[in-house]
């Protein structure tokens, strides 16, 4: 039996010893030995109780999964406030494949996506819908509040809840984000602590307009790797108040943090809530300081390495949406598309183009003038997760194209800036 | 020969070679092409990470700073662990990162795997240490380059 170094309460110490049956003990020792590694002084309770996990795929690679989750449902454990997950990983319907492809996707795969989704809803999972990356999201709904302390994995959203949102999570991998939200408990240590969460980085924003946040982020990712980064510059930008549009900047550029570094936490002075709240209390002692300009963004983002065999050919297919697009996002690429090909003199997109976002978010910009707009030039929207899609090694041959920093690093995308591959899109530029 | 002391996460005693990787290791990429094959041995397929594309790894002592990648990075070691085809020991020179505690603790507790893992090992370890050295590990974190 394990001997826990952390102090336990009465309640955690019985789970552990079998009192709630041999699954859970040994979900809770799983969370045990996970916090002791860390020096974690106790376990927490989870606040906000609904899930989010990360492992949203049947890839058939991953059985350990499915062999714990027949566990899990045997015992009859479930989330209480049930999970949201991330994005499903195939669209025949809106994203572009070969009968190849479907046979890859549906037959090798993601053969046991069925059973696994199965096993989701017996342990959680409340609504078919939900799967989406932008799980925080209000369209959405799985919004924690300030304060609040989560079980959560998808590395996107861990860094969302904690800088925007104000909620405490650690980086945690796929499973133990299940297992949090079963027992309902977390161990103590990390971001969840006042000290974790203090910036040992200070990153001075010197340039002339706003960053693209997907090279900004990308940036402060590679310099800081897993630590925490404070950055002036940015509220002269993007003001003092969380809007729709800071909602989406953010997203973005937090992704590019934790997708580019290990970035599970940041503050924007003036801006995010804590910053606002302790202002440079929050900064440690000795933090290190990084200058970035428009030279500094421009030297990283020239180093991003072209996978393509033919580095001059024509993207084939373009994603949008890593992390998945808000609907402000949505409203505003179907206003630069429609517009961008009335200057081009041409009617449909010139690129295969998905644009990617939640299926409540897809669903209310439905209700909007542009998504009919954005379907008429030939795009198409889907509630995909594009890294999944680059799984299929056949992907691997096709010059996909993103303004994602995410799906650049995890595949063999090449990375545009967005006004380069509207450029692209709407045929003003050949490469 | 030289001696390392660690702490250890998971302890044993093993004499076995060493394969270095001066970089952080991306678990899914590393592992996914043997996993994926439900190869006997697994060869690392990242071909990113010069030092361990193409090498022998099942059985071996994998010497690296820390993992990197993927929030699946954890369910990885977890699988090669479960297809016993997992590096014999795990010793970072850092300490361990959060997705490869996971793994390790994900392999322990649900496949009984006796996966060694020691970390803090220091910067100098993974400057003197070199593939194809044999290391003599014990239980107490102590890694020595025959």
């Amino acid at each position: 039996m394990y001997k826990p170094k952390m102090q336990l309460t009465k309640e955690q110490l019985a789970i552990l010893n079998g009192s709630e049956g041999e699954i859970k003990a040994k979900v809770m020792e799983t969370l045990v030995r996970f916090g002791d590694i860390f020096n974690a002084s106790k376990l927490v309770k989870v606040t906000h109780g609904k899930g989010h996990l990360v492992t949203s795929f049947g890839i058939s690679m991953l059985k350990p999964i499915f062999n714990t989750m027949d566990k899990i449902n045997n015992a009859g454990l479930t989330v209480k406030e049930g999970f949201t997950m991330d994005p499903r990983p195939v669209d025949f319907k809106n994203v572009p494949c070969n009968l190849l492809d479907k046979i890859i996707y549906s037959k090798v795969l993601y053969s046991t996506q069925k059973k696994y989704e199965e096993q989701l809803l017996k342990a959680g999972l409340k609504n078919k819908d939900d799967f989406s990356c932008t799980c925080y999201l209000k369209e959405v709904g799985n919004t924690p509040k300030e304060g609040d302390v989560l079980s959560w994995a998808e590395s996107s959203a861990v860094v969302y809840a904690n800088s925007v949102l104000g909620a405490r999570v650690n980086r945690n991998s796929g499973m133990l984000d299940l297992f949090g939200s079963i027992v309902g408990y977390v161990p103590y240590f990390g971001l969840l602590t006042d000290e974790g969460r203090k910036a040992t980085w200070k990153i001075v924003l010197k340039t002339t307009k706003l960053p693209e946040a997907q090279i900004l982020g990308s940036t402060i990712g590679i310099k800081v790797m897993e630590e925490v980064p404070y950055v002036y510059g940015l509220d002269k930008y993007l003001g003092h108040e969380i809007n729709d549009d800071v909602i989406s900047y953010l997203k973005d550029f937090g992704a590019a943090t934790a997708s580019n570094g290990a970035v599970g936490l940041y503050h924007i002075d003036g801006l995010t809530p804590e910053a606002k709240k302790k202002k440079e209390s929050l900064i440690a002692p000795n933090a290190k300081e990084y200058v970035i300009d428009d030279a500094e963004l421009e030297r990283i983002y020239n180093s991003y390495p072209i996978m393509w065999k033919n580095k001059n050919a024509l993207p084939s297919l373009c994603f949008i949406g890593c992390p998945h697009l808000t609907l402000n996002q949505l409203i505003t690429w179907s206003h630069r598309i429609t517009e961008g090909l009335k200057e081009t003199g041409k009617t449909k997109v010139q690129v295969k183009t998905v644009f990617t976002a939640a299926p409540q978010v897809v669903e209310a910009f439905k209700k909007y003038p542009e998504y009919q707009a954005l379907i008429n030039t030939k795009a198409t929207i889907s509630s995909i997760c594009p890294l999944m899609y680059t799984s299929n090694p056949l992907t691997k041959k096709r010059n996909l194209a993103t303004c994602s920093n995410k799906l650049r690093t995890y595949s063999m995308a090449r990375f545009y800036k967005e006004n380069d591959l509207l450029n692209i899109i709407i045929g003003k530029e050949g490469k | 020969m030289k001696t390392f002391k660690g702490r250890v996460i998971n302890g044993g005693n093993a004499t076995i070679k060493a394969v270095v990787s001066h970089n952080g290791v991306n678990s899914l990429a590393t592992f996914q092409s043997s996993v994926i094959k439900k190869s006997k041995i697994a060869y690392g397929s990242d071909q990113n990470n010069k030092d361990v594309f193409n090498v022998e790894l099942t059985g071996k002592a994998l010497c690296l700073p820390q993992t990197i990648g993927s929030t699946t990075g954890g369910i990885v070691i977890q699988q090669i662990c479960a297809l016993k085809i997992n590096p014999k020991a795990f010793l970072f020179s850092l300490p361990i990162d959060s997705l490869a505690a996971s793994g390790i603790v994900l392999a322990t507790v649900w496949e009984n795997s006796d996966v060694i893992a020691i970390d803090n090992l220091g910067d100098e370890f993974l400057k003197t240490v070199k593939t194809g050295d044999t290391l003599e590990i014990k239980e107490d974190g102590t890694v020595t380059i025959l």
